[in-house]
C-alpha cells in the first residue's frame, strides 16, 4: 500500500475527472450537464476516500514527511516531490472533505456553464491539494499561483453583479504578493542549490539574507491569510464568488497564507521570524479588532461572514508566531476549525440565497418560524464561529489564548476582546435574520431545507461538534510536527544568540 | 578562398537562397494562380531547412574566414525561427486568398526574409550582420505593404522603412566606430583586441551604444519602439504574426551573440545599457497596453514588453542568461503563433475584425476558441504551470544569479501590471455577454496551429527538463 504514489494519486485524480467532463460530457444538454456533476461528484468523494486512506496510514509518531514521492522534473535539483507531515496531513484530509459538499451545494444554483463550472472547481482542487503535498519549493509554487486561474473564473463567470471587479482583485492583489515569493525562492535556490523543502530547512541562510526574504514571504502569505491592511480583496471576492466559491475561499485558500508561515517562514527563517514579530502581532491584533467592528457594522450577511474570517485569521497568525506548542497547535487547529465552520456559515447564506436571492441582512427576520431546521443548523456553526466551548472553534481559540498569554499578555488581552466582538456580530447576525417577527411576505412561503441540503450540512454539524468535543485525534496528528518545528526553531535562535556570544567575545 | 567546409557550414542557407529562386521562378512562369503552391513549397523548403539544421553537428563551426558561424546556439534559434516562419506562412494561406494578395511573390520574400534572418543569426561579423538585418528587413518592408490598396498597410509599410532604414544608419555607424576603434570587424577578432583591457575607449563605446540602438530598434525595445504599434496594427494580421515572432527571434539572438562575444571584457559597460531598455520595455510594454482596444496593437506593446523580459537575460550576460532568453523565446513563439491564429479567425461577414470587444462573449460562440486563447493569455501573464510561467522563471534565475535584484524586482512587478491586461481580454471572452459570432467553421490548418501551441504552452510543465537541456547546450556554445 505504501508504495503507491497516493499523493500524486490524490492531487491529480480530480484532474482525471476534470479531464474526463471536458471530453465526454459536451453537447450543453441537460444531460450532459447532469454528467458532468455525477462525474465531479464521484471524483471528488473519490478524493475524499483516498485522502481518509492516507489519513489512517499516518503515522502521528514521527515529524518526518511520509508517502514520500521523488521524481526529477526541471532538473537542476528542482524536483518533483511530494510528502506529508503533520501539519500539512489535516489540510489535505479538509481540501478533499469540502469539496463534494461545494459540488453538492452548487447542485442546483448553478444553471449556466454546468460542465465548464465542474471543471474549474475540479482543477482547483488539485492545485489546491497540490500545495499542500508539494515538498519542493518550485512545485509548490506552481500550485500555489495555479489556482489562481480556476478561482479567477469562478468568481468572475459564476459571480455576482460586481464579479469582474472583484474577480480582477482578487487576482491581481493574489499575484503580487505571489511574484515576490518567486524572486524569493529562485534566491534560496541559488544560496542552497536546490528547491528541496526539507533541505532549505535545515540550510541555514544568513541573518540579513533571512530579513528580505521573510519580507518576501510576507508580501504573499499576508494577502493570502489575509492580514490587515490588505485583506480588502477578500470581502468583495466573497461577496461576488457563487457560494460553493465562497466555501471554497474561506475553506481552504485562505489556509494557504498560514500554511505558508508553518512551512516556509517559520522553520527557514527563524531569526526574521522572530525579528518580526511585534509587526506579526500588531497587525493581527488590529485585525482582530478592527475587522471585528467592521462586520458589526455590516449590512451583507456574506461581507460580515467575510470580516469575521480576517478576524480569526488574525488569531491564526497570533497563534503560529508564539513560537510554542500551545499557540501554534491552535493556530493550526483555529484554521482546520475555521475551514470547516465559516465554510458551513457561507453555505448557511447560501441556503437563504437560493431562495430569496439577496444577502441583505435586513430582508430576513423570523426564519426560525418556517424553517426550524435551518435554524439549528445555522445555530450551531454561529456557535462555532463565536467560539462556545464544546464546538470546535472553541478548541483553537483558547489554545492561541493559552500560548499567546505565555508570550505577551498584552495581545492575550486585545485578542480576547476580539472574541468578545465575535460574539457580538454573530450574535446579532442570528438574532436579526432568524429570530422575531416573520414579516416579509415571501419569507412566509420559504422551505425549509430539502434533503439534498440536508445531507451535506449533517457531516458539517457533526464534525464541528466533535472537533470540539473531542480534538485529541486532530491534535495528535500534529503534535509530533509542531514539536519538531519548535525544537528547529529554538536550536536556530539559540546558535544565533551563542554566534553573537562569540563574536561579541571575540571583539573584546 | 572559400572550401568545401565552408559550404558545408552555409548549407542551409544555401539551400532557403537557391529554394528561393526557384521559388521565384516557378512563380514568374506559372502566375499569381499557383500561390498557394508556392506557399506550401516555401513550408516544405522551411521544414527541409530545419531538419538540416537539426541534423548539422553540434561542435562550434566557423566558416568564410570568421564571418560565419554554426554551433548548437545557431542550431536551436535557426530552428525556432524557421518554425515561426512556416508557421506564419501556413497562417497566411488563407488570409491572402480572402483579402486579395494572393501573387506569389509572397512566399517568396517569406524565404528571402528567413534567409536574412539564418544569416544574422550565424554572423560573426559587422559586416555579415548587417547583410543579414539589410536581407531581412528589406523582405520585410515589403511584406509590410503588401496590402497595395490598403491605407494602412502601405503606410505601415512605409513607416518601417524609414524608421528600419533610420537605425540601419545608427547600426552601421556603431560597426564604423567599433572599426576605427579595434581595427577589426570580426567578432573573434575585436575579442582578442579587447583582451585585458578593463574599460573601453569612449569612442568604443559611443560605437557600442550605437550599436545596441539600432539592434535594439529590430527587436522594438523601449526607447526605439515607436513603429511597433503601428506597423502592427497596420500590417496584414498574418504579417503581424510573422513579423511579432520570426525577426525578433533572430535579432534577439545577434544581440546576444553581438554583445557577449567580442564585447565579453567590457561586459559591465554595456550590461548598464541592456539593464536600462530591459526596465523602459517591460514597463512601457505592461503600462502603455492597458488603454489599447485593438488587439493587433494591443499585442504590438505585449511584445515590446516580452522582448524586456527576454533582455533581462542578455542583462545577466551569463550562460544562464542565455538559456533563459532561447526558452523564454520558444515558448513565446508558440504563444504567438497561437494567439495570432486565433486573431486571424476573428473574421465576420463584413470582414476581418480587430476590437477587443469583438471577442465578448466568445467562450460562448466559440469555447474552443476562446479556451485557446485564454490559455495563451495566462501563459502571456506568466502564470504557472503554463509556458510562460517557465520562461519568466529561467530569466528571473539568470537575474537573480547575477545579483540584478533591482532588475528581477522591477520585471516582476511589471509583470503584475501586465497581466491586468491579459486578463481584460479573457474577461471579455467568458465574462461579457455575446456578440455577433464569427464566421464558422475555422480553416484546417489555423485548428492544427491553435491546437499545437496550445498543447506545448499547457503541458510545458512536462517535458521542461529535456527542453532547458537543450537550451543549455546551445546557451554553453555562445559563452563557453
Amino acid at each position: 500500500m505504501s508504495d503507491w504514489p497516493l499523493l500524486s494519486l490524490v492531487t491529480f485524480l480530480p484532474l482525471v475527472g476534470a479531464a474526463f467532463i471536458f471530453l465526454f460530457a459536451q453537447g450543453g444538454t441537460e444531460a450532459a450537464d447532469r454528467n458532468a456533476k455525477g462525474v465531479a461528484l464521484m471524483t471528488t468523494l473519490l478524493t475524499f476516500l483516498i485522502s481518509l486512506v492516507i489519513w489512517a496510514n499516518f503515522e502521528n509518531g514521527t515529524a518526518d514527511f511520509q508517502f514520500v514521492e521523488r521524481r526529477g522534473w526541471l532538473g537542476g535539483n528542482i524536483d518533483y516531490s511530494m510528502g506529508v507531515d503533520g501539519i500539512s496531513m489535516l489540510f489535505v484530509v479538509l481540501t478533499a472533505f469540502l469539496m463534494p459538499i461545494c459540488i453538492l451545494a452548487s447542485w442546483r444554483s448553478i444553471t449556466m456553464r454546468v460542465r465548464e463550472y465542474m471543471i474549474a472547481f475540479l482543477m482547483l482542487e488539485c492545485m489546491m491539494i497540490g500545495v499542500f503535498c508539494a515538498l519542493d519549493f518550485a512545485l509548490f509554487y506552481l500550485f500555489f499561483e495555479g489556482g489562481l486561474i480556476p478561482m479567477f473564473l469562478i468568481i468572475g463567470v459564476w459571480g455576482g453583479e460586481r464579479r469582474v471587479y472583484s474577480s480582477f482583485k482578487f487576482f491581481l492583489y493574489t499575484l503580487l504578493g505571489s511574484v515576490l515569493l518567486l524572486l524569493a525562492l529562485i534566491y534560496m535556490y541559488f544560496e542552497a542549490g536546490t528547491t528541496d523543502i526539507p533541505t532549505l530547512m535545515a540550510h541555514g541562510f544568513t541573518a540579513e539574507a533571512q530579513t528580505w526574504l521573510w519580507l518576501a514571504f510576507f508580501a504573499s502569505f499576508a494577502v493570502k491569510m489575509p492580514m490587515w491592511p490588505v485583506h480588502t480583496w477578500l470581502p468583495d471576492a466573497h461577496v461576488e464568488a457563487p457560494t460553493a466559491g465562497s466555501v471554497i475561499l474561506a475553506g481552504v485558500l485562505l489556509k494557504m497564507g498560514g500554511y505558508g508561515f508553518l512551512r516556509f517562514s517559520l522553520p527557514m527563517l527563524p531569526l526574521a521570524s522572530d525579528l518580526f514579530v511585534p509587526l506579526v502581532f500588531t497587525l493581527s491584533v488590529v485585525a482582530v479588532i478592527y475587522t471585528s467592528l467592521v462586520a458589526l457594522m455590516q449590512e451583507d450577511m456574506k461581507k460580515l461572514i467575510a470580516y469575521s474570517s480576517v478576524a480569526h485569521m488574525g488569531f491564526v497568525t497570533i497563534g503560529i508566531f508564539t513560537f510554542n506548542t500551545q499557540g501554534i497547535e491552535g493556530g493550526i487547529f483555529q484554521m482546520l476549525s475555521h475551514g470547516i465552520v465559516s465554510a458551513a456559515l457561507f453555505l448557511c447564506v447560501g441556503v437563504v440565497y437560493d431562495r430569496i436571492h439577496s444577502r441583505e441582512i435586513a430582508r430576513y427576520g423570523g426564519l426560525v418560524n418556517r424553517m426550524p431546521i435551518y435554524a439549528f443548523t445555522f445555530m450551531v456553526f454561529m456557535l462555532a464561529s463565536v467560539g462556545l466551548p464544546g464546538t470546535a472553534g472553541f478548541v483553537g481559540e483558547i489554545l492561541v489564548l493559552v500560548g499567546v498569554y505565555q508570550v505577551n499578555t498584552w495581545v492575550a488581552a486585545l485578542a480576547a476582546l476580539g472574541v468578545i466582538l465575535g460574539a457580538a456580530y454573530m450574535l446579532w447576525l442570528y438574532r436579526r435574520t432568524v429570530f422575531g417577527q416573520l414579516e416579509k411576505d415571501d419569507l412566509k412561503q420559504i422551505q425549509d431545507m430539502d434533503s439534498r441540503e440536508i445531507a451535506f450540512f449533517a457531516p458539517l454539524v457533526i464534525l464541528a461538534i466533535v472537533m470540539g468535543v473531542y480534538p485529541g485525534p486532530f491534535l495528535d496528528v500534529m503534535h509530533v510536527s509542531v514539536d519538531h518545528l519548535i525544537q528547529q526553531y529554538q536550536t536556530a535562535i539559540q546558535a544565533a544568540a551563542d554566534g553573537a556570544g562569540v563574536s561579541q567575545l571575540a571583539a573584546k | 578562398m572559400a572550401n568545401a567546409h565552408d559550404y558545408a557550414t552555409a548549407a542551409p542557407e544555401i539551400f532557403l537562397a537557391i529554394m528561393a529562386m526557384v521559388l521565384l521562378m516557378l512563380g514568374v512562369f506559372r502566375g499569381n494562380q499557383s500561390t498557394r503552391l508556392l506557399s506550401w513549397l516555401a513550408v516544405a523548403t522551411f521544414a527541409v531547412a530545419l531538419l538540416m539544421v537539426l541534423r548539422a553537428p553540434m561542435e562550434s563551426s566557423v566558416s568564410f574566414a570568421g564571418m560565419y558561424v554554426a554551433d548548437s546556439f545557431t542550431g536551436f534559434v535557426k530552428a525556432m525561427v524557421l518554425i515561426a516562419a512556416a508557421g506564419g506562412l501556413i497562417m497566411s494561406l488563407g488570409y491572402i486568398k480572402e483579402e486579395g494578395m494572393n501573387r506569389f511573390e509572397y512566399p517568396v520574400l517569406f524565404v528571402l526574409a528567413t534567409l536574412g534572418m539564418m544569416m544574422m543569426v550565424s554572423a560573426n561579423d559587422l559586416i555579415a550582420l548587417y547583410m543579414g538585418i539589410e536581407l531581412q528587413s528589406l523582405a520585410l518592408y515589403v511584406v509590410a505593404a503588401f496590402k497595395r490598396d490598403s491605407l494602412r498597410s502601405t503606410e505601415a509599410g512605409l513607416k518601417y522603412f524609414v524608421l528600419g532604414a533610420l537605425s540601419s544608419g545608427m547600426l552601421l555607424y556603431g560597426c564604423s566606430l567599433i572599426y576605427g576603434f579595434t581595427g577589426a570587424t570580426g567578432f573573434d577578432a575585436i575579442a582578442s583586441a579587447m583582451k585585458g583591457q578593463e574599460h573601453a575607449s569612449i569612442g568604443l563605446i559611443v560605437g557600442i551604444v550605437f550599436l545596441c540602438a539600432g539592434l535594439a530598434f529590430k527587436v522594438s525595445a523601449v526607447p526605439f519602439h515607436m513603429w511597433t504599434p503601428d506597423v502592427y496594427e497596420g500590417a496584414p494580421t498574418p504579417v503581424t504574426a510573422f513579423f511579432a515572432v520570426a525577426p525578433k527571434i533572430a535579432a534577439l539572438a545577434l544581440f546576444m551573440r553581438a554583445l557577449i562575444v567580442p564585447f565579453v571584457a567590457i561586459s559591465a559597460d554595456w550590461q548598464q545599457i541592456i539593464i536600462v531598455i530591459s526596465v523602459a520595455s517591460m514597463l512601457l510594454g505592461a503600462f502603455a497596453a492597458i488603454w489599447q482596444n485593438n488587439i493587433k496593437r494591443l499585442m504590438g506593446y505585449s511584445s515590446i514588453g516580452h522582448v524586456g523580459y527576454a533582455l533581462i537575460g542578455l542583462a545577466a550576460g551569463s550562460a544562464e542568461g542565455v538559456r533563459g532568453v532561447l526558452i523564454y523565446l520558444a515558448i513565446y513563439v508558440a504563444m504567438n503563433l497561437g494567439t495570432f491564429a486565433c486573431i486571424l479567425c476573428m473574421r465576420r461577414k463584413t470582414g476581418m475584425v480587430e476590437g477587443i470587444s469583438d471577442l465578448a462573449g466568445l467562450s460562448k460562440n466559440n469555447p474552443m476558441m476562446a479556451l485557446a486563447l485564454a490559455v495563451f493569455m495566462f501563459s502571456m501573464a506568466g502564470i504557472p504551470p503554463l509556458g510562460g510561467f517557465f520562461g519568466k522563471f529561467y530569466v528571473f534565475v539568470a537575474a537573480v544569479n547575477a545579483e540584478l535584484y533591482a532588475l528581477a524586482v522591477i520585471g516582476v512587478l511589471a509583470s503584475v501590471v501586465g497581466a491586468f491586461y491579459y486578463l481584460r481580454i479573457i474577461k471579455v471572452m467568458y465574462f461579457d455577454e455575446p456578440g455577433e459570432p464569427f464566421e464558422a467553421p475555422m480553416a484546417m490548418e489555423m485548428r492544427a496551429i491553435i491546437g499545437l501551441c496550445g498543447i506545448f504552452v499547457v503541458f510545458f510543465a512536462f517535458y521542461t527538463a529535456p527542453f532547458v537541456a537543450s537550451a543549455q547546450v546551445a546557451a554553453s556554445a555562445l559563452v563557453p
